[in-house]
């Protein structure tokens, strides 16, 4: 049995007044043991993140701070060590790696001087034995090149490898701890694997404790050895991996096991008799950035669709399956013309809406509509609720109260309360705004709708009940989806057919079925072995409880 | 390819944009010459009567003034380049060498001014902002909060006044004691006394706008990402701060203080007047009340190119800092 | 609304600030009725000093310098007010555009701003009040062309923020036309920062304009705290309050709106608590 290295009693940390709740994290307990991975799980404000930051001492004092309980390490509490000893601490003996790379690191400085400094803060060391120490441990971290990565500047290096520069800088001084805060959600599924199977490495190699914190179950299942579960501030359950993820207890933990979509494709409704309703072809874009008048920028360029050929029957949902950069997005603007495509065309039945000017585009539009991503951004903050979904149908025409009216059975199909059409977007939650974006895009009664990530930025309870809502729609109201993400797990249970893009092209494209289980491009096979928990069956756990 | 590489084509990049700003501003020269009201000659000439008519036909001959606007604008174009700017007949010098012989006293002001405006300024705001909301941060803050809405003239006066008048401390006017006829260093103190409360004066103001844009660019940096990961491990505030902050923080306040450079050549007319040093702030000045808008046209392009020339040389040392230059 | 006020009252110099500036305001409307004939009149000894039968003491002519402080404040406030505007208008309609449309339309409205930003603005503005002979038009006109450049860029960042949210692109998914898009959805947005800098823009509009009449160039015609410290200038050893007290009245007017103008961007714009 592994000894614990670190334990935390019965911590409990206050916000300040006027939080929507008294305390980001309430009498939690738990123990790291040497040479273990304890995932962290939780969706956003669960308090894994205060939780972290109170281990690390980075609580913004005085507004948020600890006020019960212990964190025991090395034989002291760390919540009540002076400060100069815990800054000792930091960096030496626990370590922590955080989400985004790029603004986790300076950018003015280069990498071997952020390294660096780690080392002489805390230890003498000649410099020689420094800079050797530094280049074996970016090996250790398969970095290619330590030497040219040493003088580089973070901009200068791509996510995963700033992420595996940060991963060295944590280790070097070979900490008992180390805590990493959703290190691979900012980044793509490939590395995201790559980096998953370092830290593991790594964990073996020097006989770390890591505390690795996420919200995706399928890392869960990737890497952990134990498992601790949050929900509102507290731990609602904690033990083995296998355990939890097989059989969970904890009603929350069901609840969220439940929500994890499959990688088993489900079975889809045959649709190759319906009409082909959208038919995309040979569609090319290339994003100049020309260097501005006068050369103010330096040019650079960007093949973002090449020769992209799709199309989409009646009720049928196509998905396009890639990662950031690999086109997608791209192509879902151009079918709407928010991008101009250079060349090809999208036709809408007879018509290829390529070629028509703005003007003449303006009746088809009713035909195609779009939900975005960003739940946020996506709702213009200064309108009520009601004269969001009721504008485009205004704007084509129809009057004021018939557009009210559709908008209130708008709402209802959406599950949201008739009395939201009276409030402005930010008195709701990110998934009921993005049930007001679904409403708002079907008030124009679309044939196709286009759904650009639509789940990407919500917790992954909340993912499945606009999913589930997205299908019963769909099916409904006969719609037809063009449904663009990077999860394959998503992309399983919705699609009814799938193209695979990278840099622009598709190199894949096929049923759900044919590509998830005999997938032909090397790259589609790549994505596949890299989805987290792959290897990890669902446990069955019945419906869904929605809370 | 290398960061110095990179470098070079950035610096070469913004010296080719520099020249159609530079053309732009003699463009603009033209048509304010054109928009003035009198015969161009005439503005040319000075005060108009103070040449004689044959000098008035030469001009007139010379700047095509009978001839379409474009071909005039190419022979204006044609002058500047040949560093002809007009002739002044109230001081009987061309308007070029009147201006060579300002442009001195204005460089030693503006230099001074500068660095004590951007040095005090960065200096007191990071102390403003690393104790921030403590009575030093709110003593700096209500200093540059009045110095900001002071005008420039009543400070030099007000200055003047207590420092000068009551006092007795420094010189009320002028840039040194010319009937003294000092010599090397005691030329160099004479003027640096005389200089003293003009350039506290014109700093002043600019001293205002970089301590609240460094204190404000320090706490916007304090609050970064990269700052959490230092604290994350384990390094002292103090290598913190003046390593990790202040390194991100000063690079706004270098880019404004670029752009500041235009709004400190105004100042310095004002600031020149009230304590007659004889800058070219004084000599615009000077050329308002004596109607020579030749003149004032003419310090107006110089001053415009020293602007941009300034500007480029700002441009160079902030590739220096930041090592970002093709992301910009 | 209510928050609003509620968020500015909070910043007690934002609130000191209101109170002086009301203060000015109240003076500049009054002035007629207290002083209704010419501040120009003279109606006493020359250099009587402050405190005695002339609040503020008269000045070389014999002139009150209070008539003349009270007059003065309705020009600053008209030249500053008017002045922003222009320079707003001109800004927003730069900005607004070079920032929705972008690419080539951005790259050339930008060269321009710039090129308005590199030239020295108070010596342009000399120049052309100095061409336009000087008047409260030729004056308004001045202060506005050199002062539209910071906002035509704030505005332009703000439009392509705007430009690229996603609540813009469902808009014209849903075939919403330009002008609908620019007016009804993304300037409603942008108001606030208009109004925040349009208001500190009132406070260095009224500093150029009286550095201008204190350089002689302003309207011959109108009494303006700028030109009572010109005028004062040469008797400051002997008659200091000439100069001191006009100075103390810009001081005031410019820093009373600096505090408001602060206090409005606290209040429009609460900033997020850290957690």
């Amino acid at each position: 049995m592994n000894p614990f290295i670190l334990e935390i009693q019965n911590l409990t940390v206050n916000l300040p007044a006027g939080a929507d709740r008294d305390y980001a994290v309430s009498e939690f307990n738990l123990h790291l043991r040497q040479n273990e991975i304890l995932c962290v799980v939780g969706e956003s404000g669960s308090g894994k993140s205060i939780m972290a930051k109170a281990v690390m001492g980075l609580l913004p004092e005085p507004h948020v701070r600890a006020s019960a309980g212990k964190i025991l390490f090395e034989g002291e509490d760390l919540l009540s060590t002076s400060p100069s000893r815990m800054r000792r601490i930091r960096g030496s003996r626990i370590s922590m790696i955080f989400q985004e790379p790029m603004t986790a690191l300076n950018p003015v400085m280069t990498i071997s001087d952020q390294i660096e400094e780690v080392i002489f803060t805390h230890q003498e060391m000649p410099k020689e034995q420094r800079f050797q120490r530094m280049v074996n441990l970016l090996k250790n971290v398969h970095l290619p090149d330590p030497e040219r990565i040493l003088y580089s500047y973070p901009h200068q290096l791509s996510g995963g490898q700033r992420q595996r520069a940060m991963i060295a800088m944590a280790l070097i001084l070979e900490p008992a701890v180390l805590i990493a805060d959703e290190p691979t959600t900012a980044l793509d599924v490939t590395t995201q694997a790559q980096i998953l199977s370092l830290i593991r490495d790594l964990e073996k190699e020097h006989n770390t404790g890591v505390l690795f914190i996420t919200h995706d179950f399928g890392v869960v299942a990737e890497i952990a050895d134990r498992v601790a579960v949050m929900q509102h501030g507290r731990l609602v359950e904690f033990g083995d991996a296998k355990q939890v993820l097989n059989e969970p207890q904890h009603p929350y933990t069901r609840s969220l096991i439940a929500a994890v979509p499959s990688l088993t494709p489900r079975t889809h409704k045959p649709i190759k008799h319906q009409p082909v309703v959208l038919k995309v072809q040979n569609l090319n874009k290339i994003f100049r950035s020309s260097g501005g008048l006068f050369g103010g920028r330096s040019a650079s360029v960007v093949r973002a669709a090449k020769e992209v050929n799709l199309s989409i029957r009646r009720s049928e949902t196509l998905g396009i399956v890639g990662e950031s950069g690999s086109g997608k997005s791209t192509v879902a603007r151009c079918i709407v013309r928010l991008v101009q495509a250079d060349s090809g065309s999208v036709h809408l039945g007879d018509i290829d809406l390529l070629t028509k000017s703005r003007w003449q585009l303006r009746p088809y539009r009713k035909r195609i509509q779009m939900v975005f991503q960003d739940p946020f951004g996506s709702l213009n903050p200064r309108r009520k609720v009601a004269q969001l979904i009721s504008e485009g149908p205004m704007v084509h025409g129809l009057p004021k109260t018939e557009a009210l009216d559709r908008a209130y059975k708008l709402l209802d199909l959406v599950g949201l309360d008739p009395r939201s059409a009276d409030r402005y977007p930010h008195e709701f939650s990110g998934g009921q705004r993005q049930r007001i974006a679904i409403a708002r895009a079907l008030a124009l009664e679309p044939e196709i709708l286009i759904a650009d990530e639509p789940v990407s930025a919500l917790d992954v309870s909340v993912q499945a009940q606009i999913l589930q809502l997205l299908s019963d729609i769909r099916d409904r109201l006969q719609l037809s989806l063009l449904f663009i993400t990077h999860d394959l797990r998503v992309a399983a249970q919705v699609c009814d057919t799938i193209a695979v893009m990278l840099n622009g092209e598709i190199v894949e494209y096929g049923t759900t079925m044919d590509i998830f289980l005999n997938p032909q491009h090397s790259y589609t096979q790549q994505l596949i072995k890299a989805v987290p928990g792959k290897n990890w069956t669902l446990p069955s756990l019945g419906k869904i409880p929605l809370n | 390819m290398s960061i110095d590489r990179k470098r070079f084509r950035y610096i070469l990049r913004r010296a080719a944009q520099a020249v159609p700003v530079l053309l732009a501003i003699i463009i603009l020269t033209f048509l304010l010459l054109k928009l003035a009201p009198g015969d161009a000659a005439e503005v040319l000439a000075g005060e108009a009567g103070s040449a004689s008519p044959e000098y008035m036909a030469q001009l007139r001959q010379r700047f095509g003034l009978d001839k379409p606007i474009h071909i005039q604008l190419l022979a204006y174009m044609k002058n500047v380049f040949t560093l002809n700017l007009g002739f002044s007949f109230r001081h009987s010098m061309p308007v070029l060498d009147l201006i060579m012989g300002r442009i001195g006293p204005t460089l030693l002001l503006m230099g001074t001014t500068f660095t004590l405006a951007i040095g005090f300024g960065i200096l007191l705001g990071i102390l403003a902002a690393i104790r921030v909301n403590t009575w030093r941060d709110s003593l700096i803050s209500i200093f540059s909060l009045v110095s900001y809405a002071t005008p420039l003239f009543w400070v030099g006066l007000m200055l003047i006044l207590v420092f000068s008048i009551r006092f007795g401390w420094v010189p009320t006017s002028g840039m040194e004691d010319i009937a003294a006829f000092h010599e090397g260093w005691n030329r160099v103190f004479d003027i640096a006394h005389h200089l003293v409360l003009p350039a506290i004066t014109l700093s002043l103001f600019y001293l205002a706008v970089y301590t609240r844009l460094m204190r404000a660019s320090m706490l916007e940096q304090a609050g970064m990402d990269y700052v959490t990961t230092a604290k994350a491990k384990g390094l002292t505030e103090r290598r913190i701060t003046l390593k990790h902050i202040l390194r991100n923080a000063v690079l706004p306040v270098v880019t404004m203080a670029g752009v500041q450079v235009g709004g400190m050549l105004g100042g310095s007319v004002v600031v020149e007047s009230v304590f007659g040093w004889p800058g070219l702030g004084l000599l615009a000045f000077e050329s308002l009340f004596a109607r020579d808008l030749n003149l004032l046209l003419g310090i107006f392009t110089f001053s415009a190119c020293l602007v941009v020339a300034i500007n480029l040389s700002v441009d160079i040392i902030y590739t220096f800092l930041d090592p970002r230059i093709e992301v910009r | 609304m209510q928050d609003f006020w509620r968020r500015f009252r909070r910043n007690r110099a934002a609130v000191l600030g209101l109170i002086i500036l009301l203060a000015v305001i109240g003076l500049a409307l009054t002035a007629p009725l207290i002083y209704p004939q010419s501040p120009f009149r003279v109606v006493s000894k020359p250099f009587l000093p402050p405190f005695g039968e002339y609040l503020f003491g008269t000045d070389v002519l014999g002139r009150d310098v209070c008539a003349g402080i009270a007059h003065g404040a309705r020009t600053s406030l008209l030249i500053g007010i008017l002045a922003t505007v222009v320079a707003v208008l001109i800004g927003t309609l730069v900005g607004g555009f070079s920032g929705y449309y972008g690419g080539f339309i951005d790259d050339l409205l930008m060269r321009i701003t710039e090129f308005f930003q590199t030239i020295p603005s108070f010596i342009f503005a000399i120049v052309l009040v100095a061409i336009l002979t000087p008047s409260i038009e030729s004056i308004i006109i001045a202060v506005g062309a050199v002062s539209w450049p910071p906002i035509a860029r704030l505005v332009r960042g703000e439009f392509m923020t705007m430009r690229n949210r996603e609540f813009v692109h469902a808009c014209l998914v849903m075939g919403m036309g330009d002008l609908r898009v620019i007016f009804q959805q993304i300037l409603p947005n942008t108001i606030s920062p208009i109004i925040v800098t349009g208001s500190l823009m009132v406070a260095s509009a009224i500093l150029i304009e009286s550095a201008l009449s204190f350089l002689g160039l302003g309207d011959p015609n109108i009494m303006t705290w700028g030109f009572m410290v010109g005028a004062g200038r040469t008797f400051l050893r002997t008659a200091w309050w000439l100069c001191a007290i006009p100075g103390i009245a810009i001081l005031l007017a410019v820093l009373a709106i600096n505090l408001v103008g602060e206090g409005l961007n606290d209040a429009l714009n609460p900033r997020l608590r850290h957690l």
